[in-house]
């Protein structure tokens, strides 16, 4: 990993590109993410975000260009890559027909943790969401707000280096959706590196830096308040609708 | 004239109660929103209202047709867009269209004035599958269908769910268009900021509605005063602010917090006073009147709905 101002790069991107057929996706993308940073990924719809993320997630190849994720190259090392991520999206989080418990043994046994440490991060994990009672629940049964919340805390049950989150509160109630931004600063105090996407401008604001997608190139990226200013805005809001339709 | 009479609904599935007994009457000629997070009980009750669902208990009345035993008639009038893509994936745009206006004995040509101006944006792709349509042309083309007979009202379940913020405004200013062409349109979704378009609104969570009204005199009641806090550390400020002043009287809202203490009259200075001796420095502090995530948020830990 390389240096550069006394931040760490835990994500580098040079020249991405990734083509289907004739259509070019993701169209010679460049970004750095820093460690400890939560990293904003917009753009609108079709914008080539999803590509982007499956690429860095190490489930997709770039057609050209450099990507190292956590130190790992996604040519040579994508398993690496799988590792030492976490994921969650608001579609598919946890199985419905496991109990919490369960799940959480699931995930931790799929990142290799020994039962020691998932037996002691389990515990740690429901007492943290006052979800004790609700160990030998289904998740079927439990409420869309605690499953987001939960389904975060297993994606990053083995402590990855970064953790992707891909819509994660969409639908969800306002309250709950500022707790789920308290656990990924919690996230962040323990040196997690956040990478999400959404859709809500106001959790843009809450972003570190952020990055705008128009048309499978990134558009804009700088810090929120950086943004506003380029583009002589008042919100994320009108800086999102500047930039994407025009 | 109502357009939807709605007097004491519950509808349970198993053991959840997804609607609890629940009132509302939506006007002719209405932008109405149906506003709260997945769960709420939105598609459950837009379900009972376009007869696709039966209540447990209670009277619904869709213009005027009881939707229990009148659903045959009822059916002719509305126009329903479910919030899962529901159209045939693999006929064309075109044939999808052409389909929609048969079953309800009607042509495209009868009623083209109505979807013109929506329909000419994916004209275009009119021999392409619709499963191959990206996200915001499938939401056009279903749109397209659920007016192609001409219906009185049509009732959209979340189509701006999962969509972009750009795509989003153009949805409504379609939305609007229709509502000016005479027809009553109900609409629901989660995010909160898109309260604004609507005539009136309803905040429903856990199958109860928080206010019905329009948005403005929602925002109009909340209760004491709102504070707008600007300062670094926004995040343990907050911590600290509900940690004096109890659980949920301190929001994030981007970079500032909102802040409110209904059991305490305050002044901004004091509030700075206050805010400095816990060791922040805030930038700005000004009272700002509340916005529905607002008013939503106090209504929900008012009823203590927060799960």
């Amino acid at each position: 990993m390389k240096e550069q101002d006394d931040k760490q790069i835990i994500i580098h991107v040079d020249n991405l590109v990734k083509k289907f057929g004739d259509f070019e996706a993701n169209k010679d993308l460049c970004f750095d993410v820093y460690k400890g940073e939560i990293f904003g990924f917009l753009g609108a719809n079709g914008a080539g975000k999803t590509t982007a993320i499956k690429i860095l997630s190490g489930l997709s190849s770039p057609t050209s260009g450099i990507v190292e994720v956590a130190g790992f190259d996604v040519y040579k090392n994508a398993d690496d890559i799988k590792r030492n991520i976490g994921y969650m999206s608001q579609k598919f989080s946890l199985y419905e027909d496991l109990t919490v418990k369960e799940n959480i043994r699931f995930y931790g046994g799929i990142y290799g943790m020994r039962a020691k440490l998932i037996k002691e991060r389990t515990h740690e994990l429901l007492s943290r969401l006052e979800m004790t009672d609700y160990a030998d629940k289904l998740i079927a049964e439990i409420p869309l707000g605690w499953k987001q919340k939960l389904a975060f805390s297993v994606a990053v049950l083995h402590r990855p280096k970064i953790v992707f989150l891909d819509e994660p509160t969409g639908g969800v109630d306002p309250i709950t959706r500022r707790q789920f931004w308290d656990l990924i600063y919690e996230a962040v105090e323990d040196g997690i590196t956040v990478f999400v996407t959404t859709h809500y401008m106001d959790e843009a604001e809450y972003c570190h830096r952020v990055s705008i997608m128009v048309d499978g190139r990134i558009a804009a990226l700088d810090t929120p308040d950086g943004l506003k200013q380029q583009y002589g805005a008042g919100s994320m809001n009108d800086v999102f609708l500047k930039l994407a339709r025009a | 004239m109502k357009i939807a009479q709605i007097h004491n609904l519950s509808k349970s599935y198993s053991d959840t109660q997804a609607l609890k007994n629940i009132s509302l009457e939506v006007e002719q000629g209405e932008l109405f929103g149906l506003i709260g997070p997945d769960g709420a009980g939105k598609t459950t009750l837009f379900r009972i209202l376009v007869s696709l669902l039966l209540p447990d208990k209670g009277e619904v009345f869709l213009l005027g047709k009881d939707v229990k035993k009148d659903f045959k008639e009822l059916r002719q009038h509305i126009g329903y867009m479910p919030g899962r893509f529901s159209l045939y994936e693999d006929l064309t745009v075109e044939e999808n269209l052409y389909f929609y206006a048969t079953v309800f004995g009607t042509t495209i040509q009868e009623n083209y004035h109505l979807i013109k101006d929506i329909y000419q944006q994916i004209e275009m792709f009119k021999t392409r599958r619709a499963g191959k349509l990206s996200g915001g042309m499938k939401q056009k083309l279903a749109l397209c269908c659920a007016l192609i007979h001409n219906p009185e009202v049509i009732v959209l379940d979340e189509p701006t769910t999962g969509v972009d913020a750009v795509s989003r405004k153009e949805f409504w200013d379609m939305l609007k268009s229709l509502k000016k062409q005479g027809i009553t349109v109900l609409v629901s979704t989660p995010y909160m900021d898109e309260a604004s378009m609507c005539d009136r609104v309803a905040l429903i969570q856990k199958g109860e509605l928080l206010s019905v009204a329009p948005p403005a005199q929602i925002e109009s009641e909340f209760e004491g005063d709102l504070f707008e806090i600007k300062a670094d550390n926004l995040h343990s400020l907050k911590n600290k602010l509900n940690e004096k002043y109890g659980e949920h009287s301190a929001h994030l809202f981007g970079q500032s917090i909102h802040f409110s203490n209904p059991n305490q009259e305050i002044s901004e200075q004091e509030l700075s006073d206050l805010i400095e001796q816990e060791g922040f420095h805030p930038s700005s502090i000004k009272k700002i009147k509340a916005g529905i995530e607002d008013c939503f948020m106090h209504l929900m830990t008012a009823k203590k709905g927060i799960e």
